[in-house]
């Protein structure tokens, strides 16, 4: 199911060249304020829990999967150099399971990792903060990643609909309507965060069962769809 | 060499005679329509294109899609406001664009890069220098585009609040200068969001890179400096909120509009910058429009030649 040819290919495509370098700008400005904040308010655990929640999880987790589960494969489809892939003796799956692999790992990397660090900056890891949404960050970096991986298999703007659905459906209409948190990565992260904080600081508005059997069904199905999708793939010409 | 000298003339012959026969084209002497008409024409073909129009239906879906979102608050805004006989409307003029801002800087996004980084990619940028315009022309035409396309998606709704409050038998002089000022504040908005985006765009060929970089560069900034405001005012520090304020666009456009347009302010526990600070934040954003023309102007100086 894992092929190192497809995966080395896709890791150039994600981090060649200046890309790297904007994908860790954004960490480091959650550093580089997480620093500011703790020199300016000294340590404090609701703060904390403000700039991992607002800042880290709800705005950095969810830009950082759109670069790389759309662009693991959104980019070839475009040019049309998919093609040359597609012709290999590779299952179509194998593919797209390859591809989620590497955009979950820079996902990781680029997000949960720097969510730990700036939790160990901001109150070293008081009330377990930085532990639990750093959890939060990995478990939504997978369901994001295969979520906008799939996006970028169905569709050609699929960076738009990827940020439309983190920003307006997860931000905007989150905050108004109370019910399309229920439908929301985020909050599904929040509970397993909540699990493994226990406090109060960490609150999701999901239960732990849901979000669960949300977070792994999401992920499957839209693995699986991607797979069927690129199997039928179409080359469209530019619009 | 007596023998030869004939050979060369006769070679020479029909050299003399060879010709381009004249058949009949003839060189067109008529007005040529020059720099400015290619200008104007790329000024508008790129309004249009903003918003889908001369394009595919698939693209449409999106900018329209956009612009109703935006508009409809304001509708709604106006029938509550109609229904209810109230005295004022729900929302000031100037705070309008600072609620729908997910909205603008989705629109900025996307119809950035679609505006330049297409160009860059394709390689149409040399055949657009091969006509009489020059960079600068180029920089312009886009740049006034994108910020006029910008402009329309912000003053429709504020249009719409108008026309309601006036339907709704409101102060007439009170909101005329609410919208007034709310339309010099989104001017000021799509100035500013159009460079930046622009900026970004033009770096990169690739679209979707170019939409993902905008929104990472307009979103952050604002969340990493409301969650700095909130934390100041949260320690009392009411002085460094008007400081921290000016290092995203939103909260630029937002401290302008509170300390000269008569708009309250936004910013947590509403102190917007004084007079002087407010000064300076004018100073930045025309700073920054300047040098988002100039860093276009250096880009494309070099581009696809």
């Amino acid at each position: 199911m894992y092929d190192p040819t497809v995966a080395r290919l896709t890791y150039r495509a994600l981090l060649g060249r200046r890309r790297a370098l904007i994908l860790g700008a954004l960490p480091l400005l959650l550093i580089v304020i997480s620093v500011v904040v703790r020199a300016l308010a000294g340590a404090d655990d609701q703060t904390a829990a403000n700039l991992l929640g607002g800042l880290a999880l709800a705005t950095m987790v969810p830009i950082i999967g759109v670069i790389a589960g759309t662009g693991a494969i959104g980019p070839e489809i475009d040019d049309g150099s998919v093609v040359y892939l597609l012709s290999k003796p590779l299952k179509r799956p194998t593919i797209i399971f390859t591809k989620l692999i590497v955009a979950i790992a820079v996902t990781m990397v680029f997000s949960a990792l720097p969510t730990l660090i700036a939790g160990f900056i901001l109150n070293g890891n008081g009330q377990q903060i930085a532990v639990a949404y750093t959890v939060a960050a990995l478990v939504s970096s997978i369901a994001y990643a295969a979520l906008f991986l799939l996006l970028g298999t169905v569709s050609r703007h699929a960076v738009v609909f990827g940020l439309v659905y983190a920003l307006v459906w997860e931000a905007l209409f989150g905050s108004l309507v109370p019910g399309a948190r229920t439908l929301s990565v985020q909050q599904w992260s929040l509970a397993v965060a909540h699990k493994v904080a226990g406090g109060d600081l960490v609150t999701s508005d999901v239960g732990l069962t849901t979000a669960t059997v949300f977070l792994v069904a999401v992920t499957v199905l839209a693995t699986w769809y991607a797979g069927q999708k690129l199997r039928s793939l179409t080359l469209a010409g530019e619009e | 060499m007596a023998v030869e000298q004939p050979l060369s003339a006769s070679a020479a012959t029909p050299g003399d005679q060879t010709r381009i026969h004249n058949i009949g084209y003839r060189n067109y002497d008529g007005p040529r329509l020059g720099r400015s008409y290619a200008t104007r024409s790329l000024y508008s073909q790129s309004l249009r294109g903003a918003y889908g129009l001369g394009r595919s239906i698939k693209s449409k879906v999106l900018p329209m899609l956009l612009f109703v979102v935006m508009c409809v608050p304001a509708a709604i805004m106006v029938a509550v406001a109609v229904a209810t006989k109230a005295k004022e409307l729900p929302a000031d003029y100037t705070r309008y664009a600072i609620i729908m801002q997910a909205v603008i800087s989705l629109y900025v996004a996307s119809q950035a890069p679609q505006s330049v980084s297409r160009d860059l990619r394709f390689k149409t940028v040399p055949l657009y220098f091969s006509r009489p315009i020059e960079t600068a022309d180029y920089v312009r035409a886009k740049y006034a585009a994108l910020a006029s396309a910008m402009f329309v998606l912000t003053a429709a709704p504020l249009i719409v609040l108008y026309v309601g409050a006036l339907l709704a038998k409101l102060d007439f002089a009170h909101q005329t200068k609410g919208f007034a000022q709310g339309l010099v504040s989104v001017a000021l908005l799509s100035l500013l969001f159009a460079g930046i985006g622009l900026v970004i765009a033009s770096v990169t060929p690739r679209r979707g890179f170019g939409i993902a970089a905008v929104i990472a560069v307009l979103t952050i900034s604002y969340g990493a400096v409301s969650t700095l405001q909130a934390i100041a005012d949260a320690q009392n520090s009411t002085g460094a909120i008007p400081w921290i304020g000016l290092f995203s666009p939103v909260t630029l456009i937002d401290g302008v509009q509170s300390a000269f347009l008569g708009a309250s302010s936004a910013f947590p526990g509403a102190v917007g910058p004084t007079n002087g600070e407010g000064a300076v934040y004018v100073l930045v954003v025309l700073g920054l429009i300047a040098a988002c023309y100039g860093l276009l102007m250096r880009r494309y100086k070099k581009v696809g030649l």
